[in-house]
């Protein structure tokens, strides 16, 4: 049987398409999009690439808050009455349909004077007339054609935040120096050892003086501007009494200006002017090509980036209004909508709660709740409207008090010594050292050449090479793990991956699958006629779990059923001829709940008599063991459950002998966990998902969370796994160990490069020319052996 | 000869107005998002190509690579 296809979504439209201008739709809300786009001259949508459109959710009453004129006033860029100016994430941004059809919104609203959309960023700015139409207009719109924009607190809290791009500036500076003093550099290269005194050529030398005050000219913005944060970063290290490698970078720096400027004042010779620039240049483009940043990712959430702007509160007379989350008390009531996140703990009131943890736990079976249970902030409701009283405020709450803790407030790069700085150290004491001996040895010789060479040996041993060999190493290996969907904060988290001793997991959600395929009876047999009734009454049922049930089991008959009934929340029912059968919950199927079951199960009763219930596993993701057998052998293991000790059995199972389980553990004990091993001198790389190990993901080393959906959810993080990828972190981590060799082995070469350029110094030889070749040759073979040898190294990794 | 400073202020000339093109065309954002402007510029050409014949084949290719 072929299956037919949503036109829209691409979905696969079951055994219901909805037929509608000769094309399928697999839903109402797909053929409503359909119908707002050919209506309005956009159906070219579907031709750029097909199948691209996402079902819309819309949820009644979702964006009343943006009726609110304190809140547009906080989430617009731009509002002066009569033109706003709004940026929207929109997840859902995917390819070149969804540019062309978001920068025609004025083709639907015409109150939208002008709509941009930042692909990287998956972002869409939009302008529009405010008095004519309103944000809330405008988000509804874009929820209408299954473009529903993200807005969560972190939108409201944030301050406008202005682009950094001085490196751009500061990069165009030392690149249009550089190339400018090159040029003016020419009269010098041609007419190298000349001078008025011993008739050189007569124009060169008669225009000296004008080409080499405008290379100095043109050199100070280099060293004053382009240049400044080497003499930022080497004057903080040096006052926190750190070598790093900007002290001797600094030194050069500025020992190539002032020499250059003395030889010119003094007319000893032409300086070296290019030699400075196109130093500043390299070291600067080194650090542009490390800045990967995966712009549509965030490393930084905390829960506001979860959580929404607004609520709705219920006041004492009855009625409702739209209130900030912040400004919730104690004791107030709130109405949560379906698909509403709970913003605080609090006691359900009214209504059946069907409680989705995932943000928090990872855990993608829903909760059910009744009146009177506590409910925890996080949770979102998936089952129609309830009401609750706030237990706390929204910052006090179980998870959110989470980052009071002083982890969140600290820099974890300062902490660290990245390999440069630590190999910078030895080197600045080294050229200072042999640039002090061969001072004192010509002092000794010939007075008149001693500072010469002490100032050619800092300008030659500028470790110029040696800071590129980092950036662009780790920097081209970030870009090589971004391809594998492996995607890091930065360049030095490679370098603490590769220093990994410890590894910690999470359990639900990291190691195990949301996915549900796996079920087990349990009870009473039921016959074959039983079963054909099930299967039956399962296929018209259109709940996940029936699906995946109805796929479990053994092929039946299709046979119609006399009877069908849905009953939402709560489970199916169907009869055939005389037999009756009830599927869903316990309550549902006359089963009493006693105990209260973690696992989630379909319970089974025909004719009213019980029967028993399918349990459905956690399934654990494919080659665990294998990933944990071969981790096991260099790395310390351990697993970190908030989940009871029923899969314990299972665990051992599947982990290598005497891994540590440690389960019930709550957030902040997952924290302090890392802690303590940290404080054993353990280098703990944690692998989690869910925001209760946010706070473990901080503490760690490395914090890596693993992702269903990368473009939705992750907790702050320093690298974020796509989840199918998690069989291959090991190799990964292997991969960074070895990124790590490739920098020693860059760090040999220049030191090669080094070891030619002061044999030219310390004998008092170097000239402009040299200093021109040897800067760029050293720069230019690590940058090329660093990126061959990368390249090399990410072929071999999946 | 003193050409030659003639030469040297024209070079230099071009040279800062490439560079202040430079400073402009970053200060207006043009360099934050380098990949969305290469799909849009594609578009403007199809959408004249499309106005008189609407709901071509395309659909037709749609179905046949969703199967």
């Amino acid at each position: 049987m072929s299956t037919t296809n949503c036109y829209h979504c691409g979905e696969d439209c079951a055994n219901t398409p909805i037929d509608f201008d000769d094309k399928s739709f697999c839903c109402n809300g797909c053929k409503t999009v359909y119908e707002i786009f050919s209506t309005n001259n956009l159906s070219y949508y579907y031709d750029i690439q097909s199948a691209a459109g996402a079902t819309p959710k819309i949820v009644e009453g979702k964006y009343d808050f943006l009726a609110s004129e304190s809140i547009v006033e906080k989430l617009t860029e731009f509002n002066d009455g009569a033109m706003q100016i709004v940026n929207l994430y929109i997840p859902h941004i995917h390819c070149s349909s969804c540019i062309w059809v978001l920068e025609n919104l004025n083709k639907i609203n015409p109150a939208v004077s002008n709509s941009q959309v930042d692909f990287p960023k998956k972002t869409v700015r939009i302008t529009y007339a405010s008095d004519i139409t309103s944000l809330k207009d405008i988000v509804l719109l874009l929820a209408h054609i299954g473009y529903e924009p993200y807005i969560s607190l972190d939108d409201y809290d944030q301050k406008k935040k202005s682009v950094n791009r001085s490196l751009l500036y500061k990069l165009g500076i030392a690149g249009f120096a550089f190339g400018n003093v090159m040029f003016l550099s020419f009269p010098e290269y041609f007419d190298l050892a000349s001078n008025k005194t011993n008739g050189g050529e007569y124009w060169l030398n008669e225009y000296e003086g004008v080409f080499r005050w405008l290379m100095f000219t043109f050199s100070l913005p280099v060293v004053f501007y382009a240049g400044k944060d080497y003499f930022i970063s080497a004057f903080k290290g040096l006052r926190s009494k750190i070598l790093n490698i900007d002290v001797p970078i600094a030194l050069g720096i500025l020992v190539l200006f002032v020499r250059s400027t003395l030889e010119i004042i003094f007319d000893w010779g032409p300086g070296f002017f290019d030699s400075l620039t196109g130093l500043v240049f390299f070291l600067l483009l080194g650090k542009f090509f490390q800045q990967k940043t995966y712009s549509f990712l965030s490393f930084e959430r905390d829960y506001k980036s979860y959580f929404p702007i607004a609520v709705t509160r219920i006041l004492s007379n009855g009625k409702e209004e739209t209130t900030q989350i912040y400004t919730i008390e104690r004791g107030d009531r709130l109405l949560i909508r379906n698909e509403e996140l709970i913003p605080v703990d609090g006691i359900l009131i009214n209504g059946n709660a069907k409680i989705d943890y995932s943000f928090v736990t990872g855990e993608s079976e829903p909760v059910y709740k009744t009146s009177g249970d506590k409910i925890f902030a996080g949770g979102k409701q998936l089952n129609g409207a309830i009401e609750m009283d706030a237990l706390k405020t929204v910052s006090q709450s179980y998870l959110t008090q989470l980052w009071s803790n002083a982890v969140f407030q600290e820099d974890k790069s300062s902490k660290f010594q990245t390999l440069t700085d630590s190999i910078g150290k030895r080197f600045t004491i080294f050229v200072l050292s042999v640039a002090f001996l061969s001072a004192g040895f010509w002092i000794y010789f010939d007075s008149s050449k001693a500072l010469n060479v002490f100032t050619a040996v800092l300008i030659i041993a500028c470790p110029c090479a040696i800071a590129l060999a980092s950036p662009f190493t780790l920097g081209n290996m970030l870009r090589i793990f971004g391809r594998k969907k492996f995607y890091l904060k930065d360049t030095q988290t490679i370098e603490q991956l590769a220093q990994i001793d410890t590894a910690i997991f999470d359990k639900t959600g990291t190691i195990t699958t949301s996915k549900k395929s796996v079920a087990t009876y349990e009870g009473m047999q039921l016959t074959e006629e039983e079963e054909s009734l099930l299967k039956n009454t399962l296929r018209a049922s259109n709940h996940p779990l029936s699906r995946i049930l109805y796929d479990l089991l053994s092929e039946q008959n299709i046979e119609t059923l006399d009877e069908f009934e849905e009953h939402i929340g709560k489970g199916i029912e169907g009869t055939l001829k005389d037999s009756r059968i009830k599927v869903g919950s316990a309550n549902f199927v006359g089963k009493n709940q006693t105990e209260a079951s973690e696992s989630t199960a379909v319970h089974i009763s025909t004719n009213e008599i019980y029967k028993g219930c399918f349990v459905f596993k956690n399934e654990y993701r494919e080659g665990i063991s294998e990933l944990f057998n071969a981790m096991s052998k260099t790395i310390q293991l351990a697993i970190l459950s908030g989940d009871n000790e029923g899969e314990k059995q299972r665990l051992e199972q599947l982990l290598p002998k005497l891994t540590p389980l440690y389960f019930n553990q709550k957030p902040s004990d997952k924290l302090q966990f890392i802690k303590s091993l940290q404080e054993q001198g353990k280098k703990v790389m944690m692998v989690g998902d869910g925001l209760n190990d946010a706070g473990a993901l901080a503490q760690s080393n490395v914090g890596i969370a693993i992702s269903e959906n990368v473009n939705i959810f992750s907790p702050a993080c320093d690298g974020i796994l796509d989840a199918t990828r998690f069989t291959e972190l090991f190799s990964y981590i292997v991969a960074s160990k070895k990124a790590i060799k490739i920098i020693k082995w860059s760090f040999i070469l220049s030191l090669a490069y080094n070891v030619v350029g002061l044999y030219f110094a310390v004998t008092g030889q170097l000239e402009p020319v040299i200093a021109a070749i040897l800067m760029p040759l050293s720069s230019v073979s690590v940058v090329a052996f660093t990126t061959v040898a990368t390249n090399l190294l990410g072929k071999k990794l999946k | 000869m003193s050409v030659i400073y003639l030469l040297l202020a024209i070079s230099i000339c071009v040279a800062i107005v490439f560079f202040i093109a430079f400073i402009i065309s970053v200060k207006s954002g043009q360099y934050d998002d380098s990949y969305t402007p290469s799909v849009r510029m594609l578009f403007e050409d199809e959408l004249v190509k499309k106005a008189p014949e609407k709901k071509s084949e395309p659909i037709q290719l749609n179905k046949s690579l969703n199967n």
